[in-house]
């Protein structure tokens, strides 16, 4: 990596880096909420990977390493933005308000969904990953019809930046001026492939290609993620357009629960991000800079511990929906087929015997 | 009441124009729909009159039209979609599939998918190839879309307008073939819902379903059906998914003989489907199986050759003496 191509606020040792376009608008209070959702949605993955190895999720998909780029971006986020995530954006869900529990509910196999996206302003996971680029930019161009200030998010990685949509994305947002921010969390690893396999140039200069700024920040610098996203929300607040925002991360975690990452990557590369975790970073600057004590660190520890338990008790007294859950749904208005269904359901009775 | 003459091209721009002018969330995206009017001019004046802002002329792809007019029903849009050739859907299958069919399902209500996706589809007009494709049983078989197919100018007039006005997503079938041809328009009454099949000839001997392009070569194949004797009673679907049945299946206890016409190829085509489900709900009644004239299972053929693929009015008279030789 290139560092100089990269906004840096803080270096991964707690100190303060100088930029020349950024600089950190944030008091320590705000940095210290920051380290506690860093913190607590950690331990909400770790419950979440747990649960999973006790056979009580179908599967987690965790954040360990990208805290600091989903805990940023989603503070960066207002009120006034719509944030369309993939299935890996808990730390951004946290920051919409989603509960908890409603983040596990697609993994436990209760729903293919999890929340009301309309009520958090945050659409439900999108597993066909790179359409919801253009889910984004279609409901960026809903704002500016509107004549509102308002942003869309796209949330995707570097695997996902080679689909066609997300270059289509990128077309109809330069073209319409759509107001959205592409936040593209370069992870290096889509499933067990490099992202030097995805891309030859760095993923954010693909933006001036097709004609808007693309920006790449350290995406385990919380500060410097919070920033150029806020710019550049604002931004496309103010009639500016996408942005594309690359923070560059790592995923420190498998995959998924399913996946072996010892198969096709070092231990020697972990260990060099390990120095780079974004929770101990920003703990190293609040030490250094404002003389931050462990006292405050283990509040936060057994905030995030009382969360994870609660956590477990709600997961596992999720009722299963009812069967007949399935043709609620599927349609608005009456269908015959639906109808058809739902009766023979209920009439033979279910059994959960299928095989 | 208000009649006039109108080609279907002519009253699907007709009842767009309704559709804009009565709701200002709907908005029409596609390729070259606005100064152009869309290469069959079916949004003809649309762009002038209602703005750069609602009948947008999108870039060339496909995906992404499909894509954004999700976006754009979650933010309270009704977005009609123009894919400009049948055979050009593809790259927006995975959209249409993965998305506008499970979005409201996958958010337990919350987003309402209010898309019409409009296809010129079905050949007859020499094109070469991708342009005269039958794709409606790919969308048909997808819970969560509706697919429905207008065969005359009066029919196209309201049926755009009740898809669009309809909160699930629709595939709107529009037999290309059939654009340029005039037909009474009754501009005051629809005549039946957007889901409703339609007799629209009586008889008493076999039962033939059809719909889109197939309708008119129905009916000419139960003019000369006639000449032989033959009674046939035509039966235009308009709405391919979900079917309604009830018409269907009153008309097949009657006649005891069913014939299903459509261009498609015939494997797991909506022929197949219906004959099906007329086969469990019409066992004992039937004198003989029902009966597909279809495509034939290749690629569409080139243009010269196109009608020996197309079911023809003479395939359909041999499939009514099949059906009938069976003598039950």
């Amino acid at each position: 990596m290139n560092e100089s191509e990269l906004v840096q606020l803080v270096s991964p040792e707690g100190e303060r880096v100088r930029h020349p376009d950024y600089e950190s608008s944030l008091g320590v209070d705000e940095i210290f909420g920051f380290y506690r959702d860093m913190t607590i949605i950690r331990r909400i993955c770790n419950e979440a990977t747990s649960l999973q190895r006790q056979g009580e999720l179908a599967l987690w998909a965790p954040v360990q390493g990208q805290e600091a780029a989903q805990i940023g971006c989603g503070r960066a986020m207002t009120e006034k933005d719509f944030g369309f995530p993939t299935y890996r954006e808990h730390g951004i869900a946290w920051c919409r308000g989603v509960p908890p529990l409603n983040m596990l509910r697609l993994f436990r196999g209760v729903s293919q969904g999890g929340w009301d996206p309309q009520h958090y302003r945050f659409s439900t996971p999108t597993i066909v990953l790179g359409d919801q680029t253009l889910t984004a930019v279609g409901y960026a161009m809903g704002i500016q019809k509107d004549g509102t200030d308002e942003a869309s998010v796209a949330f995707f990685g570097d695997g996902a930046s080679s689909q066609g949509d997300v270059s289509e994305a990128f077309v109809w947002a330069a073209s319409f001026d759509a107001p959205v921010v592409f936040f593209l969390q370069n992870n290096q690893w889509a499933i067990s492939e490099p992202s030097t396999l995805q891309t030859k140039i760095p993923l954010y200069r693909r933006a001036e290609g097709f004609g808007f700024p693309g920006i790449r920040v350290d995406g385990n610098d919380v500060l410097a993620v919070y920033e150029v996203t806020k710019r550049a929300l604002e931004n496309a607040h103010e009639g500016g357009g996408p942005t594309l925002v690359e923070a560059f991360t790592y995923r420190m975690s498998p995959h998924t629960t399913s996946d072996d990452p010892t198969r096709y990557r070092t231990d020697a590369e972990v260990e060099v991000w390990k120095h780079r975790d974004p929770i101990e970073r920003t703990k190293a600057l609040l030490v250094r800079e404002y003389k931050y004590k462990n006292s405050h660190f283990e509040e936060v520890r057994e905030e995030a511990e009382a969360i994870a338990l609660k956590l477990r008790d709600d997961l596992l007294s999720l009722p299963d929906p009812d069967p007949t859950f399935i043709f609620d749904n599927a349609y608005a208005a009456p269908h015959p087929l639906i109808d058809d269904g739902r009766r023979d359901m209920i009439e033979l009775g279910v059994s959960s015997v299928t095989s | 009441m208000t009649t006039t003459s109108l080609t279907m091209a002519k009253a699907l721009n007709a009842g767009l124009r309704k559709a804009l002018e009565n709701d200002p969330k709907v908005l029409l995206m596609g390729e070259d729909i606005g100064k152009l009017g869309g290469v069959f001019r079916i949004t003809d004046g649309l762009q002038k009159d209602f703005g750069a802002d609602r009948v947008i002329d999108s870039p060339l792809a496909e995906s992404a039209i499909v894509g954004t007019a999700v976006g754009l029903a979650i933010r309270g849009y009704r977005p009609v979609c123009e894919i400009q050739f049948d055979g050009f859907v593809y790259p927006a299958f995975d959209q249409i599939v993965s998305q506008v069919a499970k979005l409201r399902s996958r958010t337990e209500g919350v987003y309402r998918m209010g898309i019409v996706i409009r296809l010129p589809f079905a050949g007859g007009i020499g094109a070469v190839e991708h342009h005269s494709e039958s794709p409606e049983a790919y969308f048909a078989h997808t819970a969560g879309l509706r697919v429905v197919s207008c065969s005359t100018p009066h029919d196209a007039y309201w049926m755009i307008q009740e898809a669009i006005a309809h909160d699930d997503p629709i595939i709107f079938c529009e037999p290309k073939c059939r654009y340029w041809e005039k037909g009474d328009v009754d501009l005051d009454n629809p005549g039946r819902g957007l889901f409703e099949a339609n007799r629209v000839r009586e008889g008493s001997d076999v039962t033939v379903v059809a719909w889109g392009p197939s309708v008119k070569t129905t009916l000419r194949a139960a003019e000369v059906a006639a000449t032989e004797g033959r009674s046939v009673e035509v039966i235009d679907a308009r709405s391919v998914a979900p079917l309604d049945l009830a018409p269907l299946v009153a008309s097949v206890k009657k006649t005891g003989r069913l014939i299903v016409v459509h261009e498609a190829p015939p494997t797991a085509s909506m022929g197949a489907d219906i004959i099906r489900r007329l086969s469990e709900e019409c066992f004992y009644s039937l004198r003989a199986p029902g009966l597909q004239v279809s495509g034939y299972h290749t690629p569409y053929p080139p243009a010269r050759i196109e009608d020996a693929f197309r079911p023809s009015v003479d395939r359909i008279l041999d499939a009514i003496d099949r059906s009938m030789d069976y003598g039950l």
